[in-house]
């Protein structure tokens, strides 16, 4: 629970996942056989095998923000990057690389809260002038939303859950993985919440014979809540497609006898918006039959995300099941 | 060179008469100069020094957004569809060249008075829109023009105010521009100059050129949108004009890499050059397919701002622009005296 909450609680901001990086490059160092950071920065390790190069992606960037503009008074003014709503932001504390926090807050003269948009939003640092905020905070720098990690029934509320409880997944499988014929590459993706961008890279570098991806997915489970079949709680989701992929029937089955040999519940996600890693990697060179394992996940892209430790462990229990 | 390329037209997929222009300028400076299959034109100049073997790939994309013919009407009267993105409203009563062959004709509409009182308040749609080439019928119009010929603007170059410049297709011809001056001088790395086709469409020409160069490092130049105009609050001004180029840190399509717009950021600071940071997010060029080719490259953003862009009377002031060509040179330069720069993708490798 204490590297969950080291994972989630860190800065890692599409484009800027250095530190993000160096804390799961310090947790896996010792239980694999090589590390390689690529040219945009994804964390490629590897457990040797002799045997088919399996890919295991999760992205370790989370949304957040970055700074346009600053004026006279020192408010900071900033555009997104990747799925950050005007209305979930508003409130928020936000934090900078440096450790400055900020609160962001909206023009109030501002009526219709339904047409809220970024450009009506501003970060105050607490800054008395442009050149106080200055000293610390620069056009381009990026933010990321601070969310207090909490652990309670067993389930987890915090910031950035997505993904890097996909990153915990795969470290922990690292971790655990003892004896294997597969050429496994774990892979720590960057940029996947502006566009897949790690994930295209890496797997023109690793080119694997088969990609699971491990990403969080949205539920139906909450009041009112759009439909969807999936649950916290019961089971990690086998995904069947998103917007970007449909599961390569092989990876599925693979999936769904693991699940069932090894008495692991699980659901079926289909996912009419959105898609991760696998979208990009399934259609690399030649093609990569792909698929992904989801964590179903409340309130994804808020600043309290919220997963059931059930699904962890039983997540954690099919990835090293499948690949042993 | 700027006003020749700008009054050319080459809508995307279309890029054949620009092409030639450049190629003609350039080939006397060139290694070799080849046109791939989509239609790139790729300059190639060897680096003095063998040892290095580096490649550095600039990009400026040839192809200008624009209109396609669709349909010829009855009467003679040709419909279109865009090219890229262009906001209807600015098209109206523009003159425009259809075709190969530029036949010149007029984008009109139906008079004010016969427009039912819904149309005359909400802005005019480009399917209510047609150019007259001034054909009397349907048979006389099908000689003239065929079902998919391209549409540009017609304008014409022009100077005024103080050192400001009105064209269309500043974007990117700026950049073609500034890529053909640096063609003229020789590198110690092997230097791709990139002319790129489909850019407006989606960054096409860029993926495959990118693909088959597999550089080391880019640098994309563009023309990009600056809307430091009345009615824009400060903090939406993407760029001003006047300031010198904008470096991008990040937009729809890329994250330029860190170390280069940084590095771009404080040459050009430090040679009192003026310079600033594109301020907006959206849009996206080139970089985006280059910077994810492959196993990635190091890639940045050097931009001319340019008011009204994607219209027939864009506007830059040209200052901005020879601040833009010094700027790449004095980057070309760094690499030349700094070859650790290569390297510093390289040293992550091994952690």
């Amino acid at each position: 629970m204490k590297l969950l909450k080291e994972l989630t609680t860190c800065y890692g901001p599409s484009g800027n996942e250095t530190h993000i990086r160096e804390l799961i490059i310090k947790n896996i160092k010792e239980h694999v056989d090589e590390i390689q950071v690529d040219v945009l920065g994804n964390l490629i390790a590897r457990k040797k095998g002799t045997g088919k190069k399996m890919m295991f992606a999760a992205h370790m960037d989370e949304i957040g923000l970055i700074v346009t503009y600053i004026d006279e008074k020192g408010f900071i003014r900033f555009s997104n990057i990747g799925g950050v709503s005007p209305q979930r932001s508003l409130y928020q504390r936000v934090m900078f690389e440096n450790g400055i926090t900020g609160i962001i807050s909206y023009e109030q003269k501002h009526e219709d809260m339904q047409k809220l948009k970024l450009d009506h939003l501003y970060i105050d640092i607490g800054a008395k002038n442009k050149e106080e905020a200055e000293r610390f905070v620069k056009i381009g720098d990026a933010a990321c939303f601070k969310g207090e990690f909490i652990c309670q029934m067993n389930r987890v509320i915090s910031k950035a859950l997505d993904n890097r409880i996909g990153c915990y997944l795969l470290i922990e499988a690292i971790k655990q993985i003892k004896d294997h014929t597969l050429d496994l590459y774990f892979v720590f993706t960057v940029q996947e919440e502006i566009g897949l961008r790690g994930a295209k890279t890496s797997a023109f570098t690793v080119y694997p014979d088969y990609a699971i991806a491990v990403d969080v997915t949205l539920t139906g489970d909450t009041p009112n809540a759009p439909t969807m079949a999936i649950e916290i709680g019961k089971g990690p989701a086998i995904k069947i497609k998103d917007a970007m992929v449909i599961t390569h029937p092989i990876v599925r089955k693979m999936l769904e006898d693991t699940a069932k040999k090894h008495c692991i519940p699980y659901q079926y996600e289909v996912l009419e918006k959105g898609g991760t890693d696998v979208g990009a990697v399934h259609i690399t060179k030649g093609g990569v039959p792909s698929g992904a394992i989801s964590i179903p996940t409340r309130y994804v892209h808020s600043t309290g995300e919220v997963v059931d430790m059930q699904d962890v462990e039983n997540s954690i229990k099919l990835i090293t099941k499948i690949i042993s | 060179m700027l006003k020749k390329l700008t009054e050319e037209i080459g809508i995307s997929g279309n890029e054949k008469k620009v092409r030639d222009i450049i190629k003609q300028e350039i080939s006397s400076y060139c290694t070799s100069v080849t046109v791939d299959r989509l239609g790139n034109l790729i300059a190639y100049k060897k680096g003095t020094d063998a040892t290095i073997s580096k490649k550095l790939m600039l990009s400026a994309h040839m192809d200008e957004v624009g209109l396609m013919v669709t349909n010829i009407t009855d009467s003679g009267f040709i419909k279109f569809k865009s090219v890229g993105g262009i906001d209807p409203r600015i098209l109206l009563s523009k003159s425009v060249f259809v075709g190969e062959k530029k036949m010149p004709g007029i984008i009109g509409i139906k008079a004010i008075h016969l427009q039912k009182p819904a149309e005359r308040k909400n802005a005019v749609k480009m399917a209510d829109m047609y150019i007259d080439i001034g054909a009397k019928s349907k048979e006389e119009a099908q000689q003239k023009v065929s079902l998919g010929d391209a549409i540009g603007f017609n304008s014409r170059y022009t100077y005024f105010g103080n050192n400001f410049i009105k064209a269309k297709a500043l974007d990117d011809r700026v950049g073609c521009a500034i890529l053909i001056e640096m063609l003229k001088n020789t590198y110690l790395f092997d230097l791709y100059a990139c002319f790129t086709v489909q850019e407006e469409v989606g960054l096409r020409g860029s993926k495959v050129c990118a693909y088959n160069i597999a550089p080391d490092m880019a640098l994309v130049l563009e023309g990009t949108t600056c809307s430091d105009v009345p009615g824009v609050k400060e903090h939406l001004h993407a760029t001003t004009m006047g300031e010198g180029p904008a470096i991008s840190i990040m937009d729809r399509a890329s994250y330029s890499d860190k170390t280069l717009s940084r590095l771009l950021y404080t040459l050009a600071k430090d040679n009192d050059i003026k310079v600033q940071y594109k301020r907006t997010t959206f849009g996206g060029n080139d970089a985006g397919e280059i910077h994810t080719s492959r196993e990635g490259v190091p890639t940045a953003v050097i931009s001319v701002p340019c008011r009204y862009i994607h219209s027939p009377v864009s506007v830059m002031q040209l200052e901005d622009y020879k601040n833009c060509e010094k700027l790449v040179q004095m980057f070309l330069v760094y690499v030349e005296n700094n070859p650790k720069l290569w390297e510093s993708w390289n040293n992550r490798e091994e952690v």
